[in-house]
């Protein structure tokens, strides 16, 4: 029972990293129906400005929570401005293009900022500092539920709520809406939607780089490269739950870190991404719009 | 008020109006028919800003509006009712109200414009809570056009307000548009297949051919014309 207990929680943690990335996706997707696949690119370097800012800090001896403020805030700031800056370098000049050319930018831009990020940086795995500790009410059932699987859940659940009261509420929440439903009906309400655009993309990203900092002092190491399978997955995920669909990213998501995490506990984690992606062929293959999808009808 | 001036638009290498002009006065309620393609939304969606003008001028009280972004032009006054109404369709009827306010801060007048409307249209405050997406055609209208007036505009674009409807909403549709003019003093722009209806309750009309006006005076005259009864008016 308690290897089910163990398995559940690392599941649920697991999918609400995923869940933060998976929300970029399906936001930007909502908004301009573009598969943004730079944005596990934005994860990657929320990560890495984690890391240098915290390295930095710990370096100078700052106190714990000081250094987590501090490298949250960074990588939040960088990565929204990275994720502001794609859009205006490489989807807002085809806005008005086929379908199929932003999406070429798109994977473009991947390749790019990995290839960067692996020159600037390095192709080795770097040791993230540990910026969790752990707890001392939770050594009872420590060896069950890390203090980081903790502080995971906490973090998201809170995000996710903050994130649910903007859109259903703040005025820059219903604009979203409303483009996301009818672009141009949205302009003629006189909604700037260029502004609504850029802010998808900062939030995205911002909840992009605090799933980064999250996952990589539970991993402690991190690399260039981590942007590329965490974005596949996260994406799986997002259709999963039916891509453009807030509640969906979430639902997809969990379902996506479960699988995972029952698949490598009681099976092996050799089949981890096998499970995970023939979730993804079934769903296609019987539910194409996803969980919490509208199926998209063409009207001839 | 609005003044358009050998405006030509278009999509891609589709140029869909080639030299429009025309002229709106304030108070006015001014008619733009023709047929299908002839180029009458797309005259409304370059006023609007959505569709940029690539020729001519377009001026409201005199002032070049042309090159403004669509949510400028509606700051200025100038809100549409597109055609096909495009109601946000999972939004409640009562947020795509607040849509329509969305670049307004007088929170007290908007409370007032909301009774208005709904004394306009006493079904959209039984279905405030109800999604946008699953009222009926009329209603869609209805919604649409108390979207447009919660913007508390000077000039009202309406495209085809009566497609797709019932006779008798028609009619309802019509006078309100009436109403809304005399009452408000609201300047409207309304594009119509509808040539008898519209020219019935207009000033004024243009008829458009193929991306040009061809023809245009007083409504009265218009509905006498017989090259219009005889294109538009099935006599």
């Amino acid at each position: 029972m308690d290897y089910f207990i163990e398995l559940l929680f690392s599941g649920l943690t697991r999918g609400s990293i995923y869940a933060l990335i998976a929300l970029g996706y399906t936001m930007v997707y909502g908004i301009i129906g573009l598969i943004n696949f730079a944005h596990g690119e934005i994860y990657m370097i929320g990560a890495f400005t984690a890391f240098i800012v915290a390295t930095v800090l710990s370096i100078y001896g700052f106190p714990l929570l000081a250094i987590v403020v501090v490298a949250g805030v960074a990588a939040t700031v960088w990565s929204s401005a990275y994720g502001y800056t794609i859009e205006k370098i490489a989807y807002k000049p085809l806005r008005h293009a086929p379908r199929l050319s932003p999406l070429i930018s798109a994977i473009g831009m991947s390749i790019f900022l990995q290839n960067y990020v692996l020159l600037a940086q390095t192709s080795d795995f770097l040791p993230f500092p540990e910026l969790i500790p752990e707890f001392a009410f939770m050594e009872p059932v420590a060896h069950i539920v890390g203090s980081s699987d903790l502080v995971i859940l906490v973090t998201t659940t809170i995000i996710m709520l903050i994130l649910t009261f903007v859109i259903k509420f703040t005025r820059i929440g219903k604009a979203m809406r409303a483009t996301a439903q009818d672009r141009t009906m949205a302009m003629l309400v006189g909604i700037n939607v260029n502004n609504i655009i850029s802010a998808t993309f900062i939030i995205g990203s911002a909840l992009a780089a605090i799933g980064g900092l999250l996952i990589a002092s539970h991993i402690g190491q991190i690399n260039f490269y981590i942007g590329f399978i965490a974005g596949i997955k996260a994406f799986t995920a997002a259709v999963l739950g039916g891509i453009g669909s807030i509640p969906g990213a979430v639902l997809g998501s969990l379902i996506l870190g479960l699988t995972e995490s029952f698949a490598t506990g009681y099976i092996s984690s050799d089949y981890e991404d096998v499970f995970a992606f023939s979730l993804l062929v079934l769903i296609l293959i019987f539910k194409p719009s996803g969980l919490l999808g509208k199926a998209e009808t063409q009207k001839v | 008020m609005l003044k358009l001036e050998n405006v030509q638009a278009g999509y891609g290498n589709i140029i869909a109006i080639k030299d429009i002009n025309l002229e709106i006065n304030e108070g006015e309620i001014i008619t733009l028919i023709g047929a299908n393609g002839a180029g009458k939304s797309t005259t409304l969606m370059t006023i609007s800003g959505v569709i940029s003008a690539r020729a001519g001028r377009i001026l409201f009280k005199n002032e070049p509006i042309e090159k403004k972004p669509s949510d400028e032009i509606v700051k200025l006054g100038i809100c549409q009712v597109p055609e096909g109404r495009h109601i946000f369709p999972q939004l409640s009827v009562q947020e795509n109200l607040d849509m329509g306010a969305f670049l307004r801060k007088d929170k007290a007048n908007i409370k007032k414009d909301l009774q208005y409307v709904f004394d306009l249209f006493p079904i959209l405050a039984q279905r405030k809570n109800q999604e946008g997406g699953t009222l009926s055609g009329g209603e869609q209208q209805m919604l649409a056009m108390s979207r447009a007036l919660m913007a508390r505009p000077q000039l009202l674009l309406l495209d085809e307000p009566s497609m797709g409807l019932a006779p008798l909403v028609i009619k309802q549709i019509f006078e309100i548009i009436k109403q809304i003019n005399t009452e408000n003093n609201t300047t409207i722009f309304l594009v119509e297949q509808n040539a008898n209806q519209a020219l019935h309750i207009a000033d004024r009309g243009y008829v458009i051919e193929n991306g040009k006006i061809t023809l245009s005076g007083p409504a009265n005259e218009l509905l006498e014309n017989s090259d219009i009864q005889k294109a538009y008016l099935g006599i």
